[in-house]
């Protein structure tokens, strides 16, 4: 590489090696560089002198002067809200279900509690506006497989559906009928149940069906398929499904059935008032009745 | 005799592979061994082909390795950053993640395909061919043991092969950084070895009174990954005849081992290494001399004393002890300097040749590569501290952070080294165009900025929306609502990925042409044969 004329260098040497070209000028450590360097490393053993830092001795590391530790913020912070919410959870358990609504306070502790919760616990399947989704229930609508009162949502978020860790649990199965019924039965049911949710249909097909209907399940669904809260079979006569009101998906219903499960949240580790909170918020949404 | 040896271990290595892919327990450790056997064989049938051949050592640096250094940099930095690219826009929207193409192609597998392919295979590439350059320049020495280095150069890439297909294949260790099975440890620990002593081996029988500065920092690199590699990856297969295996340590443990293996991944590859390149490739295109040679010591032994202890801070506000958070935090503050310290002296260097930065995009690139290593640099540290990480931690910021380093100053610093190479080892008069420079420098700034503003953005309201209560101390969001507020961003995002992406491709093209359609170098430089 060609020298450097004497007018583009600086005032200052260079070291005086030369690798493949490149030489290093002599330059001191920039002073505000040193400066802040050293004010870190200050910075530093201060900090290390008032939080836990030096791992000294078999007992553990020096806690600092502040006696700062983490796990005691979190807990002075969670100590703080408990505090602060304690009567209104001792209140809410004490109350009857229907008479947290007539004290303004205790329903906005509820309403927003569970929400809180139901954004942790439930927006996962219900969607975060409970809205639902294929297998879930819509919680905004009218429709109920349990019943949509307070004492029934609270029951059902209590002890869920189907969940072998809750004796009191709710439970429901549609059967699978495909070793049950023969394929036409299973054709013309299909056919009846497109009837009676008003959708396009066989009519032949579904007049046959009426009987397989009638024979097999009547029992859950009632006669006039309009479902059972008692057994938790829904309703087949509106344009609301749980899975999808679909020719192939209803076939695949009759044929394989059906076992939703929802967790037993007593079991799940919600206490009594979170419980009622989540039971308050969704029969708020819309659809309680 | 060396032929016939040779063809003995090929020999074993190919039948042996065969044997343990028809037994293997995994579709992952099969495909490997098949890769293994391929390889055996393949080098067999060459060696046989040319058995006894007299082979003279040519004079002159060994730069055909190089060559293919640069282009495999090229290749790897672009199917890099197009697997990015894919699993951004896969992040943005979801069904991108094909049904037809599960498991392989869900974002899950693809993103550590990315991220190793953006550190190891286009980094990794990078720093080996660039160390072999620029060691022998600096040394004015030929690479000890040529056959030596082209086993590292090429064993490398077999390992960038079987880690990218076990991704794909579902085999990982589930270590970030270091999801590799057992067995392509092993197999890197002979390479990693194997690159330790044809670098030693070179600065050893250099002509130079003096070890120049940048290979301080590439034997720093090279020596700490081989620790850090060792001391991550201590695992047990389940049998010698799958891919599965489990880490040695345990609980908080391990995820102290890991953090203080994935951060000196980033200080020790992607910092000291890439601190080497800077110190042998901004001085020669600025045609300056560094700007401290003072500063260049004390930064470089401040920096690679500190680095080591930064790692916490990855885990605050975990199960990890206080303690230990705390020397994260602290020895990460301190770092602020001494990591600095590399950006003065690159951006110093350039002093009384300001007017370059008009003139030579490719003094651009570099300086734009340094001026965003200060900033990732500063912005690291700040994170380091708890209060802002309690609020950084587990957000985009994070991710935003990581780009702005790996895309500003990883990236943009082993362009500029391409731009420089191309030239010089194919002897051509100049590069094909400086005007595309230009283009892929725009390209590639618009792109980072969109990135990692969008990052700040989606990681600053996450952070707040995760930590919103009311006054009742209830959570205000659903998880999903931050993932929908993001969602914009995350677009924005994907755009600035595959302007980078552009503008690679664009670079690929303009060294392509170099090579193709630039007429020859009429004479050789006196730089191109070692001084004796």
């Amino acid at each position: 590489m060609r020298k450097k004329d004497d007018k583009q260098k600086g005032p200052v040497e260079t070291t005086g090696h030369s690798w493949d070209g490149i030489e290093e000028f002599n330059n001191p450590l920039p002073r505000w560089w040193l400066w802040t360097f050293y004010g870190t490393i200050i910075w530093g053993i201060i900090y290390t002198i008032l939080y836990p830092a030096w791992p000294i001795s078999t007992e553990g590391a020096t806690p600092g002067v502040l006696g700062y530790s983490s796990r005691a913020e979190l807990q002075a912070e969670m100590e703080k809200f408990d505090t602060r919410l304690k009567p209104l959870k001792e209140k809410i358990v004490a109350v009857d279900l229907a008479a947290i609504k007539d004290d303004p306070q205790l329903a906005d502790f509820a309403r927003r509690g569970g929400k809180a919760l139901f954004a942790t616990w439930c927006a996962q399947c219900h969607g975060s506006g409970g809205q639902g989704a294929k297998g879930y229930p819509n919680l905004l609508d009218d429709e109920w497989l349990w019943g949509g009162t307070l004492d029934a949502i609270h029951t059902t978020i209590r002890h869920g559906v189907n969940d072998e860790h809750d004796e009191d649990t709710r439970t429901s199965e549609m059967p699978a009928w495909k070793d049950q019924l023969e394929p036409t039965e299973i054709e013309n049911v299909v056919q009846y149940v497109l009837k009676i949710s008003g959708q396009e249909h066989d009519a032949a097909r579904a007049e046959a069906g009426a009987t397989v209907f009638a024979d097999n399940c009547a029992a859950c669904h009632g006669e006039d398929g309009k479902g059972d809260q008692e057994t938790g079979a829904p309703d087949l006569t509106n344009a609301i499904w749980l899975y999808g009101g679909d020719e192939a998906t209803i076939r695949e219903t009759v044929e394989n059935g059906r076992k939703g499960v929802m967790p037993s949240w007593s079991k799940r580790g919600l206490d009594e008032a979170e419980i009622r909170q989540v039971a308050f918020y969704v029969h708020s949404l819309g659809g309680g009745q | 005799m060396l032929d016939t040896i040779k063809l003995a271990i090929l020999g074993v290595v190919a039948v042996g592979a065969a044997i343990v892919a028809n037994y293997a327990h995994d579709l992952a450790f099969q495909v490997h061994a098949l890769i293994f056997m391929l390889v055996a064989a393949g080098l067999f049938i060459r060696t046989l082909r040319h058995f006894g051949e007299a082979r003279p050592e040519p004079a002159g640096y060994e730069d055909g390795l190089i060559r293919w250094g640069v282009i495999l940099s090229t290749f790897w930095g672009v199917v890099g950053f197009l697997v990015g690219v894919f699993i951004a826009f896969q992040l943005a929207y979801p069904a991108l993640n094909f049904e037809w193409a599960q498991p392989y192609l869900n974002f899950g597998r693809l993103r550590p395909l990315h991220t190793s392919a953006v550190i190891f295979a286009f980094g990794g590439t990078a720093l080996i061919t660039t160390s072999f350059y620029v060691v022998q320049r600096t040394s004015a020495a030929r690479l000890w043991n040529v056959p030596l280095a082209k086993f590292v150069f090429w064993g490398y890439q077999l390992f960038i092969v079987l880690a990218a297909t076990g991704y794909l294949l579902g085999a990982t260790q589930s270590k970030e950084y270091a999801e590799p099975e057992w067995y392509v440890d092993l197999w890197l620990t002979i390479v990693w070895v194997a690159y330790l002593a044809v670098f030693i081996g070179t600065l050893v029988k250099r002509k130079e009174p003096h070890i120049y500065v940048a290979n301080w920092f590439y034997l720093a690199f090279i020596v700490t990954i081989a620790m850090l590699h060792l001391g991550n990856n201590v695992a047990i297969p389940v049998s010698l005849l799958g891919s599965k295996s489990v880490i040695a340590w345990a609980g908080v443990q391990d995820a102290l081992i890991q953090w203080w293996y994935g951060h000196n991944a980033v200080g020790f590859f992607l910092t000291a290494g890439f601190l080497g390149m800077m110190y042998y490739f901004v001085p020669k295109q600025a045609e300056r001399p560094v700007y401290s040679y003072k500063l260049s010591i004390v930064h470089f032994w401040a920096l690679i004393f500190l680095y080591i202890w930064a790692g916490p801070h990855h885990l605050h506000y975990t199960a990890l002890p206080d303690w230990a958070q705390t020397l994260g935090m602290v020895f990460s503050v301190i770092l602020w300097m001494p990591s600095w310290g590399g950006m003065i002296n690159g951006l110093m260097t350039l002093s009384g040749a300001w007017d370059k930065l008009r003139t030579d995009p490719i003094i651009r690139m570099m300086v734009t590569a340094v001026a965003f290593y200060g900033m990732s640099t500063f912005e690291g540290p700040m994170m380091s501290i708890k209060a802002v990480n309690s609020l950084s931690h587990y957000t985009d910021w994070t991710i935003g952070h990581v780009h702005s380093g790996a895309l500003g100053w990883v990236a943009m610093i082993s362009f500029g080294a391409l731009y420089f190479l191309t030239p010089r080892l194919w002897k051509r008069e100049r590069l094909y165009s400086t005007r595309l420079v230009a283009w892929h420098f725009w390209l590639a700034m618009i792109g980072i900025v969109l990135y990692a503003a969008s990052m700040w953005v989606t990681g600053i309201m996450e952070g707040l929306m995760w930590r919103e209560v009311d006054q009742n101390g209830f959570l205000v969001n659903a998880f999903i609502d931050t993932v929908i507020a993001k969602h914009p961003m995350y677009v924005v995002r994907a755009l600035g990925g595959t302007m980078f992406l552009v503008g690679a491709l664009i670079m690929a093209w303009n060294l392509w042409k170099t090579v193709t359609s630039v007429e020859e170098k009429k004479s050789a430089t006196p730089a191109e044969v070692p001084a004796e």
